[in-house]
Parts: C-alpha cells; structure tokens; sequence
C-alpha cells in the first residue's frame, strides 16, 4: 500500500505540467484523490487519460483491473470504457494493469451501513457516501468481491472512456484545426467533417501534451452500442481453445515446482517430521519447514506431491473443537443474551403477536470453496524485487504480505494478477500465497511454482461458515402475522478479517444479512437476532456470504407458516413484500412458470423462494418429482432485477450457474470436522451439482432497481430453500438441515 | 523411463518415472497446459484427453502405458484460427465462465461425438456427467452439444 514515496514525486512533476510524456486527466481528481499509476513509466508519445485508459502510437490499452474468477469482469470492464470511447473490444489490448490504490473500488462500503440495499433514502445514501470516503480516506481497498464490480465501475469506466474520447477530439480538433463541435469518433478514430480517419494511436503524441478534458456527459443508454446487448466475451475464444493461461499455468525460463503439506488441523503446528523417504526419490530439489508444515520443491508438480505425501508429520492440535458434534453443540448453546451480535430488526411485537405458532431450528453446515484451478502462486524473489504470477482479489493485501515475508519494500513487489479457475471467495485469502512466498525466499533466482493438490486444497481451505437458525412463525385466519428468526454462527467476519490483521469493528453483519433486510414491509411483526461465536473452525466468505444460509433460514420459516396458514406460497410472499421492485420479481417469476400452486399432485410440487441479497432481489421457483429412487429436480425458474443489465448472456449464464451452485450444494455438500481435520478431501465425496442432476434454469432480468448491482452472488442464496419448499410441496416432508441429502435421496 | 508417443501429430520421447501420469508429463515436461489439473483421482474430468480417439483421464494414464500411443490435447483438436466443431459450438453458445473445466468438457464432447454422432438427451448425460464444471455451466454444455450435433450433421 505504501506506494506514498512515488507519489510525492508524481505530484510534484503534475505541477511542472507534463509527467514523462504523458498527461493526467481529472474528471476523478475531484472525485477520486489518487495519481494515475500509468504515468510512472509511460513512454515519451504515449498518453493516459485516466488509470484505465492509455493510447501510444501502437495500440490502445485498457486496464480492467477487477480479478476475473469465471464471472466476465474483464469483458464488461473493458466493454463499459469502449462504449463511450467508440472502439471496438477487438481493436483493444486488455490488461489486469498492477495494484495502485487508484482502482480501489468504491461500492465496498455500501454494505458497511445499517440500512437495508432497497433503502435509497436521503439518510442511507448520505451515509453510504460518508462510509466511502472513509474507507478512501483511511485503507482505499483494491478487491474484487461482494458483487461490487458492476456497482464500482459503471459509472466510473464509462467516464473514463469519454473523457479519452473528449480529449482525443481535442487533440484532433488542435492538429486539424476542425472546431471540435464538427469532429465525430468511430471505430477507433476521429472523423473530420470530409470523412477522413484519424486513429486514436496517430493522436496519442498530441493528446499527450493537452489539458485534460472534464465533465463529461455520459451517453443514455438509449444510444449505447454495446452495453445491454449480447456480447461475446473477449476471452471465450482462449477458454474453449485451452490457449487462456490461468496462474497454475505459468511458464518461465528455469521454473522449479513445490508443494505443501500444511497441519490439517487449522491453525495447528508442525511438531517435527522425517522427510528421509521424500529426499531419497528422483527429481527432489529439496524439503524444508514452512509456518505448520513443510514444503517440497521438485522438477515437476507431480513428484511434489508424491514427495509431500512421503514425508511423515506429527501435528499439532487445532483450537477449535475437534469434533464436528461439539461444533454443533456450541452453536445449540449460543442463543445466549452475553453472544447476541445484532438485534437487526425489531418491528412490532412478535410475543405478543396474535396466531399459532410454528417453530422450527434449521441447520446450515461448513461448505468448501473447492474451486477447479487449485490454488497455487508462482514467486520469483530477485536481488531487488519479487515478482508474483497468481490471481487474487485483494491484490494490495497480497502485496503486502509478500513484503512481508521477503523482506522487499512493497514498492518492489510486483503482483501480475492471472485469470482465476473460480475462486467463491476462497482467492480472497491468503495461506497459499504466503507458503509460496515462503517458499521463494528461500531460493533466490529461481521462480518457484507451488500448487496445492486437490486434498490440500480441502484441507486447507476456510469453508462457509456453520450456521443454526430458530425461528417461530405465527399465522392468523390465513394470514401470516409475525416471524421471529434467530441466527447463530461462527463469525465469518471475525475470522476472515483476523487474517489480514484486524479486529471486526462492530457486529457481524454476514451473521444476519438476507434475513434482517427482506423486505416484509406489509408484515406487522419481525424480529431478526444474531448470535455470533467465534472459537469453531476458521472461516472465510463462501459465494453470497451470510445470505445463503440466513436466507435458508429465514425463508424456509416463511414456506412453513405459509403452509400451516393455508395460504398460497407465491401470493402469501407478494402479500408480504410491499417492496415494489420485489413484488415485481416474484410476480414476473410466477408468470414464467404459469404459477397454479405448489402442489402439483402424483409426487410433484413446487417451491418457491425469495432472498434479497447484495442489493438484488431475485426469486426462484423449483419444480421436483419424487420418484422410485429419489428426488428428480425438472425444471427452474429465477426472476432477479438488477438495475441495469450490460451483458444479458453473461447475466443469464451467471444466474443458471448461482442457481445450479446453490442448489448442487444445498443437496450434496458438506464438509465436517473429525480429529480437527476436514474429513472430506476431494470432489468424491464433496460433489456439489453434476451434468445429470443439473435441470433446465429459465431465467428473466428486471430493470427497476434504481441502481446497477452486481449478479455473481444474488443467485445463490433462494435457491436452497426454493428446493427444500419444493421437496416439501412434492411430498409433504419438511427438510430443515443442509445438505438435504441426509435425509433424502436425489436422481 | 524413456517414453515416446505422439502428442497432437508430433512425436515427442520424455525420461519420466514410469508411473509418472500423462496429465503432467503434458503439463510440466512437454509444457501443453491446456489440460488442466483438478482432483488426480478421475473425479473431476478437467484432464480429459484423446489417447488413440478415445477420451480418458490423463491422470490415470502412467508413462508405461504411453509408449507409442497417439494423444490428442486440446490444442490438437483445434486453435483459436482453426476450431473444430465442438469449439465452435462451445464459442457461439458461450458456455465458458471460469472457462477452467472447459478444455476436459469440450474433449469429452468430442470423443462422445465422434464415437455417437447423435446421442439421446439420457447418453449426454452419462457421458457428460464425469466432467465437473463448478461454475454451473451444465444448461449451456448441454446446448452446445445440440448445437455440435447440428453443426457436425450439416
Ligand atoms: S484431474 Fe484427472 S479427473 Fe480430475
Ligand atoms: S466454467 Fe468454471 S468450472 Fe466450468
């Protein structure tokens, strides 16, 4: 983070007018206080309008600098600045770009205030702005997650691309002495009135030495081009060619390969071991200690792990409870006044709420990230910098850390982020970076590659957090009345935040979130509670947070008391939502599936399901069979708004894969804890969804959110309980633990 | 050991240990790495290569059993200039996300068509279902692969 020496110098040379041939321009000076890190070592000839926009003689470049984990980031970036720099996505180089404080990302913090996502009120959004500016002021953080992405640069990448254009115009209008008024742009290039072309990259010199353009209008969406019709990702050609390189794939001149064998108790130390066997194979470089284990460096990842795997250990104990039973019995025993985290919602009086009661306690367990590319980083440690080729979606934090461990000023450290095989919150930590950094400082010169095998990876990983909800429904003459919902779970926040070396400032929102802010406006009695325990096992943001198991929770006790009230589930929740723009998405879901019910008669039924997560309300419907063998999922439909869409095929690819990842977890995965360890070690036994379980997913994007929010999360959380609603409606038995199938058998 | 087989229509000869498994002599010896690596244990299908047409779990596949045997990767089947059908298919539907199961789908796909040029919905996904996408990409294989069949027929 300290890039503080280097600025100083770069502000003082702003003042002197030009900066190593290139100009700054600031519509964001005033907005965003931070330097354009191109500027540094831009060529003499070479203009950057803005930190994501540079134009040389030869090409145009941008810098998408959000990680890319699978969800399109790094087209729709790069879309959002071409649209309004009338270039095409092919006439473009794109670029990660490097960690500089000058991409943090903005929309972070608007879940940091206590106001639900769907209040756009004067209050909420003058103290989600104040948060910003706190958080820019004190640690602007450059991370990629929350579904942020959209929120953070649709305004901000789309004036960085018209300011380019602007200040390209005025260049041409200069050379040409054409009034700028009379001056088009297309294709890459500036038009004069007799059609000549003058391309972007001939106008760089001269756009270098102008004054920055400000204020620029952006275009409405009524003119766009690009935006908001289907696109084609600019990296779909190398993902269905095998020709894009992820980290795992780096390759470099003198690369050596390494692996780890860390305490599988979490946390735990290394009591000692005997690498004697893992010496004495072929191809060994050598073995060595790292923080709770060992590491091995060989010829090739393979003969690492089959070292790794030969070395004996004796392990240390982990400070959580051992046994997955004791997990659960801690949780049982949280529901205490000196453990409540957050009363989030009090409205009415749910004791004294009139009506019959339903009271249940549901269960959602530890999940693993697993995502297909395991983790790995590779780190080159020279006599004055440190280069990291791995992806990451805190890059600075990243940074920092490597500093850390290899002693070289951060400065120095240079992290070339790589596109990412999935992450679901797991390349927001930090482990395997520092076992590589480990790893490289003790072999100056040569870059080491460490890659985790897959058991590692499960072993290693801080799964979702466990949660244990109670709640008790009340129903009158039809009618739900009241809903009182408790939640406790081991803090999500406290233990991933604990790893980038701070405490949590107040409550733990995640141990909440998706149950206190849905939108029952129309319901008179709520009462949401948190109780937060922070001793089980270590943890981290699983795809969607909080808000998969709060919305389990709390939805599933709607379905319940719906159904004891003999209401209709579908007409029941629109009665109770009086959020306009949520009504709108529950209706619109009910119309795609021709909604008659839940009960469709012969072992068929229906589910429905709503959570508002991340800002977006999205509902899902699920239609099951029962048959001989188990249950059979037919069909799904989901309804989300999201304010804006960019791109309506990566929109829709992402809702079917939330929905399948919600719904392929919720039937089949849990990870449980024996002797401190994960006792689940590869996909064998931690399936998720596969090819034949996988129904058809019919999705609808709404556009009445009053602002864009991001896709990559909200998809997740309703489609558990819209299952479990569904298993219930086909055959009356009510499954109030996760993974469902404990309790009953799927096709 | 001295194995020598062909890779995509060159021959190559490596000294690996004997049981050291295709997928990483690929990897890390010969420097393909558009087969990936995701479990070891033929869970996840992402290794899924051609060994004389037919499609198999290159982490299954030792050095021994190499020798003479003709592989085909995912930077054989077809290049971003030159794509076979499947990739085509793949393209046009945009099935990637993440994009990192995609080499061992689009493998097994091909194989499957190659072997059954118009499979029933039920054989897709028998076939199909070994590969593990954990983004969730399965309506949109499944689309592909219709789109394959069409494309290969026409
Ligand atoms: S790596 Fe071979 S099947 Fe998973
Ligand atoms: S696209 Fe990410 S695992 Fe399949």
């Amino acid at each position: 983070m300290g890039k503080l020496r280097t600025l100083t110098r770069r502000t003082f040379l702003i003042g002197s007018a030009t900066v190593a041939g290139g100009v700054a321009f600031g519509v964001y000076r005033a907005k965003v206080p931070f330097e354009n890190p191109n500027l540094a070592a831009l060529p003499e000839g070479a203009a950057s309008f803005n930190p994501w926009v540079i134009v040389d003689a030869e090409k145009v470049t941008f810098i998408a600098p959000l990680a890319d984990k699978g969800q399109g980031v790094f087209s729709a970036q790069a879309a959002l600045i071409a649209e309004e720099l009338d270039i095409e996505l092919d006439q473009v180089e794109i670029s990660f770009g490097m960690p500089d404080k000058a991409y943090m990302n903005g929309a972070l913090t608007d879940a940091m205030v206590p106001f639900p996502q769907y209040d756009y009120g004067k209050v909420a959004e003058g103290a989600r702005r104040f948060a910003g500016g706190v958080v820019r002021a004190a640690l602007p953080i450059m991370g990629t997650g929350g579904s942020s992405a959209m929120p953070d640069s649709y305004d901000k990448l789309r004036e960085a691309g018209a300011v380019a254009r602007e200040t390209l115009k005025a260049a041409a209008s200069q050379q040409t002495g054409v009034p700028i008024g009379d001056l088009r742009t297309e294709n890459g290039a500036v038009l004069l009135p007799d059609g000549t072309a003058l391309s972007y990259t001939s106008l760089a010199a001269a756009a270098a030495q102008i004054e920055p353009v400000t204020d620029v209008p952006l275009r409405d969406p009524s003119q766009w081009r690009i935006l908001g019709k289907p696109m084609e990702r600019v990296d779909i050609i190398a993902k269905s060619t095998g020709t894009l390189p992820y980290g795992i794939d780096y390759k470099t001149e003198g690369l050596l390969f390494a692996t780890v064998k860390v305490n599988p108790r979490q946390g735990g130390s290394l009591i000692s071991y005997d690498a004697t066997a893992a010496l004495a194979m072929d191809g060994i470089s050598d073995v060595f200690e790292i923080t709770g284990g060992i590491a091995v460096v060989a010829n090739n990842t393979w003969t690492a792990i089959q070292a790794a795997n030969a070395v004996t250990c004796e392990w240390g104990t982990a400070g959580y409870p051992p046994e997955q039973d004791a997990h659960w019995a801690t949780l049982s025993a949280a529901f205490t006044d000196d453990k409540v985290n957050a009363e989030a919602r009090n409205i009415g009086d749910v004791d004294a709420a009139p009506g019959a009661e339903v009271i249940a306690e549901y269960r959602s367990p530890y999940v693993a990230h697993a995502p297909l590319e395991p983790l790995n980083a590779t780190i080159l440690v020279s006599d004055d910098r440190v280069d990291i080729w791995t992806g990451h979606q805190l890059q600075m934090f990243a940074v920092d850390m490597v500093a850390k461990i290899t002693g070289v000023n951060e400065d120095n450290v240079h992290l070339h982020n790589q596109f990412i095989g999935g992450s679901f919150g797991h390349r927001l930590e930090f482990d395997f970076l520092k076992q590589a950094a480990e790893i490289a400082v003790k072999m100056p010169g040569t870059p080491v590659k460490m890659t985790y095998s897959r058991e590692e990876d499960f072993a290693h990983d801080f799964p979702r957090h466990i949660t244990m909800g109670r709640g008790i429904g009340k129903h009158e003459n039809g009618k739900v009345t009241s809903l009182d919902v408790q939640i406790a779970g081991q803090s999500v926040m406290t233990s991933q935040i604990s790893r980038l070396g701070f405490s949590l400032p107040g409550p733990d929102t995640q141990l909440h979130e998706g149950a206190w802010d849905y939108p029952n406006l129309n319901l008179p009695n709520i009462r949401v509670r948190s109780y937060k325990e922070t001793g089980l096992a270590p943890v981290s943001s699983w795809r969607s947070v909080g808000a998969a198991p709060n919305g389990f929770i709390y939805d599933t006790l709607l379905d319940e008391t719906i159904h004891a009230a003999g209401a209709d589930p579908l007409m029941e929740r629109i009665r109770l939502m009086g959020h306009d723009v949520s009504v709108k998405v529950l209706e619109t879901v009910g119309e795609m599936c021709g909604w008659n019910g839940h009960d469709l008669g012969a072992g068929r039924g229906r589910g429905v399901a709503y959570v508002f997560s991340f800002g977006v309300p999205v509902a899902t419907i699920v239609e099951v069979t029962q048959t001989e063998r188990g249950i059979r999922l037919d069909e799904v439909w989901v309804a989300a708004d999201v304010g804006q869409v960019i791109d309506p095929v990566n929109l829709e690819n992402l809702a079917q894969g939330g929905t399948l990842f919600g719904l392929g977890h919720a039937m089949n995965c849990e990870i449980t804890y024996s002797d401190g360890m994960a006792q689940q070690s590869n996909y064998h036994d931690h399936e998720a969804m596969r090819l034949y379980q996988a129904p058809k997913v019919h999705f609808t994007a709404l556009e009445n959110n009053p602002k864009i929010k991001g896709f990559g999360e909200p998809p997740v959380p309703p489609a558990a309980p819209a299952l479990g609603n569904a298993i219930f409606a086909a055959t009356g038995q009510r499954i109030r633990e996760l993974p469902f199938n404990k309790h009953i058998d799927f096709v | 050991m001295q194995a020598s087989f062909i890779v995509n229509g060159t021959e190559r000869s490596v000294d690996v240990p004997e049981d050291m498994p295709l997928l990483w002599i690929l990897r890390d010896e010969i420097g393909l790495t558009g087969t990936k690596y995701g479990c070891g244990i033929a869970q996840c299908g992402v290794c899924t290569v051609h060994m004389d047409g037919m499609a198999v779990r290159s982490c299954q596949v030792r050095a021994y059993e190499l020798d003479g045997a003709e592989i085909t990767t995912i930077e054989g089947l077809g290049t971003p200039e030159a794509q076979h059908p499947v990739q085509e298919a793949w393209i046009e539907t945009q099935v990637a996300q993440c994009g990192y199961c995609q080499s061992g789908q689009i493998m097994q796909a091909a194989s499957m068509l190659a072997n059954n040029p118009n499979p029933s919905d039920d054989e897709i996904d028998a076939v199909m279902s070994g590969n593990l996408c954990r983004c969730g990409t399965y309506p949109r294989i499944r689309e592909a692969i219709r789109l394959a069949i069409q494309k290969q027929g026409a």
